[in-house]
């Protein structure tokens, strides 16, 4: 039998989404220390959800399933979609959208490898198109709430949506900066006076500026490990600054700065962790350019004119829709073949 | 321009394909080149080489001297065979070679004498001579690739006579892991493979000779470097990086040229021979030997790793033996390096002019790979590929069995490297896809072909038909009208003459004819009665039915003694004989199709190994 090679280098598939998990770490920090350590909770009721949901999945598709558990990718969907929900979303919310990401994004389209959009960001997408109420309604960072909430209060609201000492809700949480700004502009507010409201930080959300820096840093060292490239946060962000400096330059008092997107939202998660997804994305390196700088410029067009906050999970999903179109027409030339 | 903007280019922006593995090469270069002890048989597979199988000289029982022609090649794309030692021919007969299949195949087993005499060996002057003389020296002297890819070395050499070759390149990157023997070849004999350069530099009438080196045999790079001491053969170093070796590759690397994909390298100008096949050219050349022995490189799971000059036939076995023997836990052999190796069937098989490296493999070695993960595609087998292949995609197809997707991303261009699957974090044993969706890609097509053929046949024939169709009408036509003008010529005729002749036409004798009719049956009766008591006698002595009845007494005689002998001889059946020649034919053909099978179920096998896991 001719089997070779007999060696290989290749980290597994686990060790690649042990790594992914890894650099989520510092973002995971920072969030917790901004938003309070009820995240922790969110993360870990996800990735519950999701391997129960996974194992369950495999097991009535009769696929062996102690092998993909392993694989860690459920693990994966888990804590992006829970980086990506407001702080204190109730429980039911979490695990909802874990189960529609990876019951109907992963499973039902054939399992890992097979999905051909962005498991995390459908589940997201759904909750927002469903509770677009709790899913605007963040919490203001620590720093700023007037009432601290403690670990265990976070874990109580979590659980059963009550506030010590009869808190309302509402006086906890308020919009996001992009959110504020998006419904400030329309009351034909100009940028400098609406970022004079304490939510915003230097460049863009109070405190989620410290987030994105974590997130930096995770997705720095994706590209220093060789789990991702440098072609998809490259494009993304890149597009993303230079759309938002085009209208910024033609009107700063009605357009944010690049900064701001580039700090506000999920703008440093997504560029690092989110359309980094290989098995929803491009294949080639012309490709993964296109793919990226499609998804910064949706991202941009739906915050500036669409009817949502953030558009990175709609851009994701758009673009995800583009992928077999952008992989047919990239292909790069083959050695001894013109192009 | 490229090269320019190349240099300012940051690292990660450089195009960086292939793969670096560990080298392993140390390992078998601590010693030098030794020369095996004469095993006590021989053992030459007839096919050592790409082409057709040469034709045997010698019988069994002969003897014969060190370097005389065994075998002689059939047809252009063949090579020789020569006695590596002196000895006496033991058998010519099917056994185990060396190949994927493990299946037997044709070979001559000599048992040395241990004299080691030469045969008469004919030298040729090559500075002298006339091509066509070296060349038909070389249609005899055996020489092959003995690089791996074993292609007859003379017609490498011929046929560029015309096609204007400018550069040889010399492969000297031997960019497999694990593999030493050209490299300690060049840092032992550089001298005779600078001469054997240029001796295949002469016959090709090339301009000029790179010899391209991979940066990771410095010792070997500075022997050569004396050797070319006021040469103008050049060495252009290339990074070690697998698949260098490869010749398009190599090419690319050391000349910029990039071959394209649906011509070869010599319309292009460029030839390309391995530094071993020129040291067996200037050794040809200059003593009149024909190639008999190799360097081999035996490693891996054994007590002593190194390289040793072997005869070829000799058995894997004698070699193993010579390193120290393999250590208890190896399982098999590689036969070939751990990229693009394959195992061996087993441990008897004989050493041949494709054998480079036998790697003797333990599980500790070469774990087996885990069972394979679905693509997640990540393209590290695109960014690796060093066609700039897109792996990923050419699974799919494959699994899929979209051949002719496979084929317009370009799936025959791929060089079967093992790149993409070293890369795969999946394990996804691609190459084994690459390999079955080829074979399924050539199936269709040369069923296709078949399939034109036939329709084109059938419309020949259909149009042949509707042709003698219409010129049996038209020839009717003529006729009708021919025989109506007649009609009317004899018909005015008639009328002339109706008074004096009566009709000529004679009667139906009814008679006569129900005479014959009779007489016809009662032959075909008496036929038949005949068959009848033939087929009865040959049933009571359980011979064939033969045609007895006319014979005469003594040649009844005769066929009854020679019935006898038969059923001596065990031979009941007249038709038995040609059975036996059919049989041997048949055997032939179920080989073959025992090999296909093998090929199929492999590419299969790979397959199914991927289905199992999923559904485990």
């Amino acid at each position: 039998m001719n089997r070779s090679p007999y060696i290989s280098d290749a980290p597994s598939v686990s060790m690649i989404m042990l790594k992914v998990l890894l650099a989520l770490v510092p973002g995971i920090f920072a969030y917790a220390w901004i938003y309070g350590g009820g995240i922790l909770v969110t993360i870990a009721l996800a990735t519950l959800t999701a391997l129960a949901a996974e194992a369950a999945l495999l097991k009535i598709r009769q696929r062996p399933i102690k092998p993909h558990l392993m694989d860690l990718s459920a693990v994966v969907t888990a804590w992006l979609l829970a980086l990506a929900l407001p702080p204190l979303a109730p429980w039911w919310l979490i695990v909802v959208g874990t189960l529609f990401a990876i019951v109907i994004a992963k499973q039902l389209y054939g399992g890992l490898g097979y999905n051909p959009f962005n498991p995390a960001m459908v589940g997201y997408a759904v909750l927002l198109i469903s509770f677009p109420l709790i899913m605007t309604k963040w919490p203001a960072p620590l720093i700023l709430a007037q009432t601290k909430l403690s670990f265990l209060d976070q874990l109580y609201f979590i659980f059963n949506q009550v506030l010590p000492n009869d808190i309302k809700v509402d006086a906890i949480t308020s919009a996001t900066p992009l959110d504020y700004l998006k419904t400030h502009l329309k009351l034909n507010q100009t940028l400098s006076e609406i970022s004079q409201a304490p939510i915003f930080g230097v460049y863009g959300a109070k405190g989620g500026e410290v987030v994105t820096g974590a997130y930096l840093l995770g997705g720095l060292y994706l590209i220093q490990q060789r789990i991702i490239g440098w072609h998809l946060p490259t494009a993304f962000l890149g597009a993303l600054s230079a759309i938002a400096l085009v209208f910024y330059v033609a009107n700063p008092e009605h357009f944010a700065s690049p900064l701001f997107h580039l700090t506000s939202g999920a703008s440093l998660l997504c560029a690092f962790f989110i359309i980094t997804d290989p098995v929803s994305g491009p294949t080639t390196p012309r490709g993964k350019l296109y793919f990226a700088a499609g998804v910064g410029v949706l991202t941009y067009l739906i915050r500036v004119y669409g009817g949502y906050p953030d558009g990175v999970a709609f851009a994701v999903l758009i673009m995800n829709m583009c992928v077999p179109l952008i992989d047919a027409h990239t292909q790069p030339r083959v050695f001894g073949h013109e192009k | 321009m490229n090269a320019i903007l190349n240099f300012f280019k940051p690292d990660f922006l450089k195009q960086k394909r292939g793969v670096h593995p560990p080298e392993h090469k140390a390992e078998s270069t601590q010693l030098p080149i030794a020369k095996l002890a004469m095993p006590q048989k021989l053992v030459l597979p007839l096919r050592q080489h790409i082409g057709n199988m040469p034709k045997i000289l010698v019988s069994v029982g002969e003897h014969v001297l060190k370097g005389q022609l065994l075998a002689t090649p059939e047809c252009t794309v063949s090579a020789a065979i020569h006695a590596p030692t002196s000895g006496t021919i033991l058998s010519i007969a099917d056994e185990i070679i060396p190949h994927p299949s493990g299946l037997p195949d044709k070979c001559i087993t000599l048992i040395p004498d241990g004299k080691d005499q030469w045969a008469n060996l004919t030298m040729i002057d090559w500075r002298n001579a006339p091509k066509e003389a070296l060349i038909a020296s070389l249609c005899t002297s055996g020489i092959v690739g003995l690089g791996g890819a074993t292609f007859p070395t003379h017609i490498k050499l011929r046929s560029s006579g015309k096609s204007n070759i400018q550069t040889l390149v010399i492969n000297a990157a031997e960019c497999e892991p694990y593999i030493t023997c050209d490299d300690m070849l060049m840092r032992e004999h550089a001298e005779e493979i600078v001469q054997g350069i240029e001796i295949a530099q002469y016959l090709l009438g090339a301009e000029k000779s790179v010899i391209g080196i991979e940066d990771n045999k410095s010792i070997a790079q500075q022997a050569m470097q004396a050797a070319l001491t006021g040469k103008p053969i050049s060495i252009v170093t290339v990074p070690t990086l697998y698949p260098s070796g490869d010749a398009r590759q190599l090419i690319h690397l050391v000349s910029g040229i990039e071959i394209p994909h649906d011509k070869r390298a010599t319309e292009m100008g460029v030839q390309v021979f391995n530094v071993a096949t020129v040291r067996a050219l200037y050794r040809h050349f200059t003593f009149g030997e024909p190639a008999i022995n190799r360097v081999v490189t035996v490693t891996g799971n054994v007590a002593q790793p190194q390289n040793f000059e072997v005869l070829f036939g000799t058995p894997l076995t004698a070699l193993t033996q010579a390193t120290g023997g393999a250590k208890p836990d190896t399982t098999h052999y590689i036969m070939g390096g751990p990229m693009m190796g394959f195992d061996l069937p087993t441990p008897e098989v004989p050493i041949t002019k494709a054998t480079n490296c036998i790697i003797a493999a333990s599980p500790h070695l070469f774990a087996p790979p885990p069972p394979a993960m679905p693509c997640i595609r990540c393209a590290r087998c695109a960014e690796a590929c060093p066609i700039q292949l897109q792996p990923q995609e050419l699974y799919w197809f494959a699994k899929s069995d979209a051949f002719e997707k496979a084929r317009d991303y370009k799936l025959f261009d791929c060089i079967e490297c093992g790149v993409c699957t070293y890369v795969c974090p999946s394990n996804i044993p691609l190459v084994q896809y690459f390999r079955y969706a080829k074979s399924e890609v050539i199936a269709a097509d040369k069923a296709k072909e078949a399939a034109d053929l036939a329709r084109e046949r059938n419309e020949f024939r259909l149009a042949r038909i509707e042709r003698e169709k219409q010129e049996r009408a038209q020839k009717h036509a003529e006729r009708a009208l021919g025989t109506k003008a007649e009609a009317a010529k004899a018909a005015s005729a008639k009328t002339d003459a109706a008074n004096e002749a009566p009709t000529t036409e004679a009667p139906i004798n009814s008679a006569t004819d129900e005479a014959a009719k009779a007489a016809k049956q009662a032959a075909i009766a008496a036929a038949i009665e005949r068959a009848k008591a033939a087929k009865a006698a040959a049933d009571a002595t359980g011979l064939a039915p033969k045609n007895t009845a006319p014979a005469n007494p003594a040649v009844q005689q005769e066929i009854a003694e020679i019935d006898a002998r038969r059923k001596n001889v065990g031979l009941a059946n007249t038709n038995e004989a040609p059975m036996m020649a059919d049989a041997e034919k048949q055997a032939k053909i179920a080989a073959a199709i025992a090999r296909a099978k093998a090929a199929k179920a492999e590419a299969e096998a790979a397959k199914q190994a991927q289905n199992l896991e999923l559904k485990e």
